[in-house]
């Protein structure tokens, strides 16, 4: 039984590794074919990695990103797409500013309510497409595209200055939240400061992990997404599980800005982050689900990110950066497929061996020829 | 002259045997009909004809020259043609550009592809139009056009996978009648198919494939439909018989005027009413495609009933949601175990909570006790005999036999009241099923009430106490498992038969009439028999309109239950 065990973890393990080789390899190819040293720049953002302040921005980055992924990979965990983390964390963040710009209550009432108005905004947002898909069987890909570009009009709507808007300059922004609802960052002295809310991801993380393996709840959900039919005839009801999990996923992107918005920039602006929805699409693929896998996948995007803008100063481009990412995530896709397909066959395999090696089925079988109308 | 000629096929996947040693010729210009149960390895035998599968013993040849399949192309290219059990037309394209999509170089796309289909279409008498839209055509339509589409690519050897499941009887008329026109032309077709009187009515030669063997052929001038089924069913297996009978006088289960309709107002079920008692087991025999399958939807609660009730203990559970059913003590073993009973890709003890996450060992309160399962997934493999060398491996990789013990034993385990067992032995070997069936006799001593589905008529004579058969969604006859025979049965699931059915009495002749659908009192043959005279009236009256008016739906129901695609050899290989 042991020896199973050992392979699901060489399984997990050789999917990612796989990927990220053959990334490399191609990024170097990338780099040879524009006439460029391909070792270099690795080199470089390796030596990034090595800076406390370049691992202070990772950290903080990285956080946003995991909030991100989890969000997503909730529902890849059922057979669920949501495409649209991107706005329902935007917009989310934007009620968050709003609400923070508005209401003044006490740092303990204030950032709670921060953050329930983020899930909630969150969970609205990916509960319209969770809605039309239970009710109208509207693909929530489709759904959440659109709502995407909906979120980006509604959140240009709030912008204007009669409504919540703030001019600043050519900047708009919601205007400062009150002080009670910033959260402290941790100090890293000239490094700079850790985002109090990567706690929450972390605390998100292994809430994820216990409700997805602990609970009843988590089992039906993997059950769902393993095979809808099963799962319907264990008694999951699949609509109310479909809602229920585009709510859950909504919410958590919900809180996917709030780390920034409440640690660093207290308002909702131009500058404002955006993308953080659909990278976390990649994240949670080469995270493959898994909150520890998802974890160090954020950590990579986030030193890809944080480590790129030096090759600007040592004549490569950084998109040398986005070029991996992209490259990463197809190679992921490809080769998780191929692992998995490789493992389930390798292990029915071996129980077929070791089952003979054991012993054989009486299996009489029926050879007997009649003829019938004789 | 013999258009093709499988000899000593086999076809082994992991853990089962698909095909063993298969011998099948068909001669030209003749229609050989291939029959047998869902599962006896008919789609595996005409996959590998069609090289979409390999033997991995035998040989094929056709036109006497040996040859081997590596694709469905090298198959066309041989002459040999399939049409689908379920069709492969764009709607949105015409006929005609279905019918050369895919094969643009042979006539070209315009004129000369027009002129050859109408060619085709005249010298079969298919009657095809090449500028219609498919969207526009009927289900018989596009049948032909299936069957022109072979044609155009040359072929000789036409294989029909189950072409009558979604016709109505006028359509198989007419279907049969250009089977005729082509085997007049010198081509040959390969029917496969389960019901016997449309096989008897068109074959020249009939194989008979069974437990993934052929046993037999027939001539259809020398046999008769009995006979045939007596081959196909088979009836040396290990007999289930029940020595004593347990069945009390307890309801558990009763189910009232239960009806179920597709969405577009045809029923599926219509006036359903049983009851089943503690200690007895309900065998319902039937084709499939009958509606057999909504029966077991709506008592597990995955289809909801339109009118009737049914009722659980003394409990109405008709608006109950599944989990709830089954929380209180309704098993199931479904027909389709890939589709219904298993995560392939989970581990076994997760396999184990499956059905039953709410209840202990799985859970405590709102969180899961994967130890607890664990354990209890041990007990289950020992007191099951699963072979498997571990609880951690994926069910994927367990034989088809050993994933079944595994849910029976899933389900034995929570000491269900009622057990639903959709074909509970099929695909599964013999000493597997002996098995089986021991732990639901030995249940059944403690009280369990059973509603046992199966195609194995030897199977539900030997295990239930009392017979129902479901035809085109009614229960149209009932029967004493102790008096009947296989024969009978057979011709009441064909809709020949209907009320109580009983030895050296022509059928539907005895009091008891439409007693399947009307008496619930359910106390086995007993009960029936003494049924008020009245019964007979409906049943004859059943008869008559019943065949004009219902077999539409009848086919179609089997359309919505595509049993030999997901079930049987082909679903074991996965």
């Amino acid at each position: 039984m042991k020896k199973f065990d050992k392979e699901r973890v060489l399984l997990a393990v050789a999917g990612p590794v796989i990927a990220l080789a053959v990334a490399f390899v191609l990024s170097a190819i990338v780099l040879i074919a524009s006439g460029k040293n391909p070792v270099e720049p690795f080199a470089l953002m390796f030596e990034q990695a090595g800076f406390s302040d370049i691992q202070v921005l990772i950290v903080n980055q990285a956080s946003m990103y995991y909030i991100a992924a989890l969000a997503v990979a909730i529902g890849f965990r059922m057979n669920l797409f949501n495409i649209g983390v991107d706005g329902q964390y935007q917009l989310a963040a934007m009620t968050a500013a709003i609400v923070g710009a508005h209401a003044d209550l006490p740092a303990a009432l204030q950032i709670p309510l921060l953050l329930l108005t983020a899930v909630l905004t969150g969970a609205f947002w990916s509960g319209i497409a969770g809605v039309l898909k239970m009710t109208r069987g509207v693909s929530e890909v489709v759904a959440t595209i659109m709502l995407n570009s909906i979120a980006t009009a509604v959140i240009g709507y709030l912008w204007l200055p009669d409504v919540f808007g703030v001019k600043i300059g050519n900047n708009n922004t919601t205007g400062e939240m009150h002080e009670s609802g910033w959260v402290p960052g941790i100090d890293m002295g000239a490094a700079g400061e850790i985002y109090g809310l990567v706690i929450l991801a972390v605390v998100l993380g292994i809430g994820y992990w216990l409700v997805l393996n602990r609970t009843r709840f988590g089992f039906d959900l993997r059950a769902s997404g393993a095979s809808e039919s099963a799962a319907a005839a264990s008694g999951v009801n699949p609509k109310r599980m479909v809602l229920t999990a585009m709510l859950i996923s909504g919410g958590l992107a919900g809180l996917a800005g709030l780390p920034i918005l409440l640690g660093d920039t207290h308002t909702y602006s131009l500058n404002f982050p955006t993308g953080i929805g659909f990278l976390g699409i990649g994240i949670a693929l080469l995270g493959r689900n898994s909150p520890v896998g998802i974890a160090f996948a954020a950590l990579l995007w986030a030193w890809l990110d944080k480590a790129s803008p030096e090759l600007d100063f040592h004549g490569y481009d950084k998109e040398i950066a986005v070029i991996m990412q992209g490259l990463i995530v197809l190679a992921v896709v490809v080769s998780y497929e191929a692992v998995r397909e490789w493992g389930l066959r390798r292990q029915q395999r071996r129980v077929g061996a070791e089952l003979a090696a054991g012993h054989v089925l009486g299996a009489t079988d029926n050879t007997e020829k009649e003829v019938a109308g004789r | 002259m013999t258009a093709v000629e499988l000899a000593g096929i086999t076809k082994r996947f992991p853990g089962v045997v698909a095909n063993h040693d298969i011998h099948l010729t068909v001669r030209k210009g003749t229609v050989h009909a291939l029959v047998g149960e869902n599962g006896a390895g008919k789609s595996t035998l005409m996959k590998i004809l069609y090289g979409m599968q390999k033997p991995d013993e035998g040989t094929i040849a056709t036109d006497g020259e040996q040859v081997t399949f590596s694709s469905p192309a090298d198959a066309i290219a041989r002459g040999i043609g399939m049409v689908h059990q379920h069709f492969m037309l764009a709607d949105n394209l015409t006929v005609l550009e279905n019918v050369v999509l895919g094969s643009e170089k042979l006539y070209g796309i315009g004129a000369r592809a027009r002129r050859r289909i109408k060619e085709i279409s005249e010298r079969y008498g298919l009657g095809v139009r090449p500028d219609v839209l498919v969207e526009e055509l009927g289900v018989a339509a596009r049948q032909r056009v299936e069957i022109l589409k072979v044609l155009y690519r040359g072929a000789r050897t036409l294989i029909l996978d189950e072409p009558t499941a979604v016709l109505v009887p006028q359509e198989v008329d007419a279907l049969f009648d250009n089977l005729r026109e082509l085997k007049s032309e010198g081509l040959s077709v390969i029917f496969i198919s389960h019901k016997l009187g449309e096989v008897l009515s068109v074959a020249d030669e009939i194989t008979v494939i069974r437990r993934g063997t052929t046993v037999g052929t027939a001539v259809p001038a020398e046999t008769t439909p009995r006979q045939l089924a007596e081959l196909m069913v088979g009836s040396e297996l290990p007999t289930p018989e029940t020595a004593e009978s347990t069945v009390t006088d307890r309801a558990v289960l009763t189910v009232d005027t239960l009806r179920l309709a597709a969405p577009g107002g045809k029923a599926l079920l219509d006036d359903i009413s049983f009851t089943i008692h503690a200690g007895e087991v309900l065998g319902i025999a039937g084709v499939e495609g009958n509606g057999q399958t909504e029966l077991v939807d709506a008592l597990i609660g995955l289809r909801h009933a339109d009118s009737g009730t049914i009722r659980f203990l003394d409990q109405d559970i008709t608006a109950l949601p599944t989990r709830k059913r089954r929380e209180q003590g309704v098993g199931y073993i479904p027909e389709d175990r890939h589709r219904h009973g298993l995560l392939l890709e989970a581990p076994l003890w997760e396999n184990r909570i499956l059905g039953h996450v709410t209840e202990k060992p799985n859970s405590k309160g709102v969180w899961l006790d994967p130890k607890g399962s664990q354990e209890d997934t041990r007990r289950i493999v020992e007191t099951y005999d699963v072979r498997t060398p571990g609880i951690d491996v994926t069910a994927a990789s367990l034989s088809g036999g050993n994933q079944q013990k595994l849910i029976v034993g899933r389900e034995m385990s929570h000491k269900p009241r009622f057990l639903i067992a959709a074909h509970p032995t099929r695909g599964v070997d013999v000493g597997a099923q002996a098995a089986i069936w021991d732990h639901i006799r030995e249940a059944r001593r403690e009280g369990l009430a059973v509603l046992l589905i199966s195609a194995d008529l030897d199977e539900l004579i030997g295990l239930s106490d009392t017979l129902r058969v479901i035809y085109d969604g009614r229960l149209v006859a009932d029967a004493d498992p102790a008096a009947v025979t296989p024969e009978e049965l057979g011709s009441a699931m064909t809709g020949a038969a209907s009320g109580h059915l009983e030895h050296e009495e022509p059928p539907g002749d005895d009091g008891s009439g439409a007693g399947g659908a009307e008496d619930d009192d359910g106390s086995g043959a007993g009960g029936a028999e003494d049924g008020d005279g009245s019964g007979a009236g409906e049943a004859g009256g059943d008869g008559g309109p019943g065949a004009e008016k219902i077999p539409g739906d009848a086919g179609r129901g089997v359309d919505k239950t595509p049993g030999d695609a997901g079930s049987g050899a082909e679903g074991e290989a996965r």
